[in-house]
Parts: structure tokens; C-alpha cells; sequence
């Protein structure tokens, strides 16, 4: 299955230039398993949004179809054929 | 003609300065904008340079990341320098330290970092290795946290295996074995934001130096406190009188001789400013025995706080001293400490600030 994912802009130096992926992943897809495909080929982004315990930096927000994840079951949650997957940095900041 | 490399880093961003003679500074473009870096550690030993620092960002976390080429391109290794082990189940929040062991010990590197954890690297701060005695150690549950986190704050290598770190909770620990065993060293430092006696351990330390001449002596900068330990941390007497205030989180050692130090005194914990509203270095020339307040170039008007790191020396001869403030503003003596000239103002606030004669 295909899904879209919208990266942020402050990152692209980590995803070589690109602010938006389609991956292929066989289903069912979690956002974990997709943030896993991210990761192998991107390892550095992925330290930019999950820290070493694999938990999801505090600051990160990541939406699917426009829910943010921490509503709905966090890293495990699914991720439909088609989703729209978004990680972009909270509101937080000085 | 040599060149002085100074690093500042901020609450959003490096600025990396060079002098021919410390008088006179160009002032780079920022690097890693809108990343804090509170840790910045410049290796010049076996004639290159390399320049470390711990960044930081709010939403994407902290990273080391090093240049061989003075900043002109940054690396960082793919999967990151410094990793708790998954056993652990902890994560790093912020690297406070980078420090290069002695020429002895090339490619040796300690980082300190929040949470409270000690590092070593043995390829020059490219990948570190968590100090398990440490991050094991029984005291751990009963060490706090200060204002800025829980943190080992200062790592200061010394002879053989010895390393003494400062950590905010906790107060001073020392190894003699490399790392593998650790013990509290606070004896004779008082915690008056607490009630009782002292106790083992648990004290606020906010900054620890150690004599370049004779590597037993060691100073310490503490919440409320000045002291000097002449038994390598076995017990520590104060050497605060005769300055303004014994708040501060400042102490430098002079690389070259013995008994020379500086601190930048605040009026107390809860007036975290210069005395009178007036920035001022203060130096010891017998290892704190008297003191003399030098403030030849800085401001008049100065109401922001140095932190910790925010404060260094070079190697040179005379050595350079540097401060920079909560207010974005950094100076530099080439007189160690005599007279000051600015080198850059209105950045953001200054966390760590080092320098180097470049080889």
C-alpha cells in the first residue's frame, strides 16, 4: 500500500532536500512501522523525531488524515491505504 | 602570526570569532540557528582542530556534531555520538559538556549530559560510550535536579585515571579507575538551601577547575560558596572572602600557572546579577587567598547573568580570557583579564563560550 508523508521543511538537510515521500509498505502499516521505513533510509531524521528509546520527541506532532496521533494510539496507530501521513514540529519554541 | 578561534554558543545559534590579537574580532555568520548550544569543546592537540559542540533543538533534540575544517561543514555519525544503551531506557536531553582529555590521552574526549551521565569517546568525540559506574551508581535516586536540569554539568580529566565530575544535583564525584567506581567528594561544602549539616553528597555545585600545575588542587564554584580542595577533593576549605559574593557559577583555572583563577560573582541565588548592576571578573593569584575585581573594558551597566560555561580561557601566553552574558554580549582579554574589548553583542543569550590558539 501507498502512503504520503509531509516532512517538515526545518528537516529537509536530513531527508536529502525532500519535504514529501510515498512509500510503498506491505499492510498493515502503524505510524512506527512507517517512521522504521523513514528511518533505514533516513537515520538522521529519525533522531530528529524520535529520541533513542523510540519514543516520539515531545515537541513532534504527527497526524494521519489530520488526527494527531497522541489522541488515537500513538506510534501504534494504523495507518490506511491512501493515508496522509504529516510530522511537523509543535507550536512550541522561544 | 597566530589566530585565536572563539566559540560562542547561545540559546539559538554558534558564532565562531577569530583574532590575530584578541583585540580585534571577525564575527562568522551563525551556525546552527535556532539551535541551542550549550557545549562546545575545541581539540587542538596533535596540531589539528577540531571543534565539537552539543546542540540542541526544542522540537528535534540534541546531536554532537564536529568540523575539522572550522566550521565550514559539520558532521554528525548517522546513527548519533551519544546513545543511551537500551537497557537503560533513558534518552539523552541536552549534552552540557565537551572536553578533551590531556595530550596523553589523544582521541580521548568526555562529555557530560542530562540526564546526569558521564561519556567517553576514544576517537575524538565522535562516538561516546555511557560510563556505567556512573549511570549505576546507588546514589543516583537521590540526585536532583537544578533550574536547568539534572545534569552532569563538568567533566575535568586528571592524571592517571583520575576524573572528577560536577553535577547539578549531587555535588562533586570523583574515579580513580577510569570511570568504573565513583565517589562523593564534597566534604567541607555547605548546602544552605537545605536544612541540617551537610551531607555526603547532594550538594549544588555549579562549576569545578582544576590547578594546571599542581593537578590536586581544585576549585570549586558553588550555589552559595567558593571553595579549594588541596587533597584532590577530599575536603575543600573556602577561599570566599574578599569577594562581593560567594554566589556565582563561574571558575576558571589558569592553564599555565599555579594558582590563578577567576570567578564572576552574582549577589546571591535569589538576585542572580552583578553586584551593583556592574559586570566584573575577579581573579586570585594565590589560589584564592585575596582577589582582585577587574572590570577595564566591561560594561557599566550590566544586569544579566554569566552562566557556567560562559566563561573560558585559551593556552596563550598571556592567556585570554573570555565572558559572555545572559544579554548576548561576549568580551575577550588578551591581558588575562587586565583590560577587556568587546567581541560581539546583542546575540542571543551566551551558554558556553570556548577559545583556542589555533596549532
Amino acid at each position: 500500500m501507498t502512503v504520503r508523508v509531509l516532512l517538515p521543511r526545518l528537516l529537509s538537510e536530513c531527508t536529502g532536500g525532500r519535504t514529501s515521500v510515498a512509500l510503498d509498505l506491505p499492510a498493515p502499516v502503524t505510524v512506527c512501522a512507517l517512521l522504521d521505513a523513514l528511518a533505514a533510509e533516513h537515520p538522521v531524521f529519525d533522531r530528529r523525531v524520535r529520541d533513542e528509546t523510540g519514543a516520539l520527541r515531545r515537541h513532534v506532532n504527527v497526524y494521519v488524515d489530520g488526527e494527531e496521533i497522541r489522541r488515537l494510539s500513538g506510534l501504534q496507530t494504523p495507518v490506511p491505504a491512501g493515508a496522509e501521513v504529516m510530522v511537523i514540529q509543535s507550536v512550541a519554541g522561544g | 602570526m597566530t589566530t585565536t578561534l572563539l566559540a560562542i554558543g547561545t540559546r539559538k545559534g554558534l558564532w565562531l570569532a577569530t583574532s590575530e590579537d584578541r583585540r580585534s574580532w571577525s564575527l562568522s555568520q551563525p551556525h546552527f540557528l535556532m539551535t541551542e548550544v550549550p557545549s562546545i569543546g575545541i581539540d587542538t592537540r596533535g596540531g589539528r582542530t577540531r571543534l565539537m559542540v552539543g546542540v540542541r533543538s526544542e522540537h528535534f533534540g540534541p546531536t554532537v556534531a564536529h568540523s575539522d575544517d572550522l566550521g565550514a561543514t559539520w558532521t554528525e555519525p548517522d546513527h548519533g555520538s551519544i546513545r543511551f544503551p537500551a537497557d537503560t531506557g533513558a534518552a539523552v536531553e541536552r549534552i552540557w559538556q565537551l572536553q578533551p582529555d590531556s595530550v596523553d590521552r589523544p582521541g580521548v574526549v568526555w562529555a557530560g549530559c542530562e540526564p546526569i551521565s558521564v561519556w567517553r569517546s576514544d576517537d575524538g568525540g565522535e562516538h561516546f560510550e555511557l560510563c556505567r559506574g556512573l549511570w549505576d551508581h546507588p546514589h543516583r535516586s537521590e540526585w536532583g535536579a537544578g533550574y536547568g536540569g539534572p545534569a552532569a554539568h563538568t567533566v575535568v580529566p586528571g592524571p592517571d585515571a583520575t576524573v572528577h565530575v560536577a553535577m547539578s544535583t549531587g555535588g562533586v564525584y570523583r574515579t580513580r579507575d577510569g570511570g568504573a567506581s565513583w565517589e562523593p567528594r564534597n566534604s567541607g561544602i555547605a548546602t544552605p538551601f537545605m536544612p541540617g549539616p551537610p551531607p555526603e553528597f547532594g550538594q549544588c555545585v555549579h562549576k569545578i577547575a582544576r590547578d594546571a600545575v599542581v593537578p590536586t588542587r581544585l576549585y570549586a564554584q558553588n550555589h552559595h560558596g567558593v571553595y579549594r580542595s588541596e587533597d584532590d577533593g577530599d575536603s575543600w576549605t573556602s577561599i570566599a572572602e574578599g569577594l562581593p559574593s560567594d554566589f556565582g557559577f563561574v571558575m576558571l583555572a589558569h592553564p599555565h600557572s599555579a594558582g590563578t583563577i577567576w570567578v564572576v560573582p552574582l549577589v546571591a541565588d535569589g538576585e542572580r546579577i552583578p553586584p551593583g548592576g556592574q559586570l566584573a571578573m575577579h581573579r586570585s593569584d594565590d589560589a584564592g587567598a585575596s582577589w582582585r575585581r577587574l572590570d577595564d573594558g566591561l560594561p557599566a551597566q550590566e544586569f544579566n547573568a554569566v552562566l557556567r560555561d560562559a566563561a573560558a580561557v585559551d593556552a596563550g601566553d598571556p592567556v585570554g580570557v573570555y565572558v559572555g552574558t545572559r544579554g548576548g554580549e561576549v568580551y575577550a582579554s588578551a591581558d588575562e583579564g587586565e583590560t577587556f574589548t568587546q567581541v560581539a553583542g546583542h546575540l542571543p543569550d551566551v551558554l558556553c563560550v570556548r577559545a583556542a590558539v589555533l596549532p
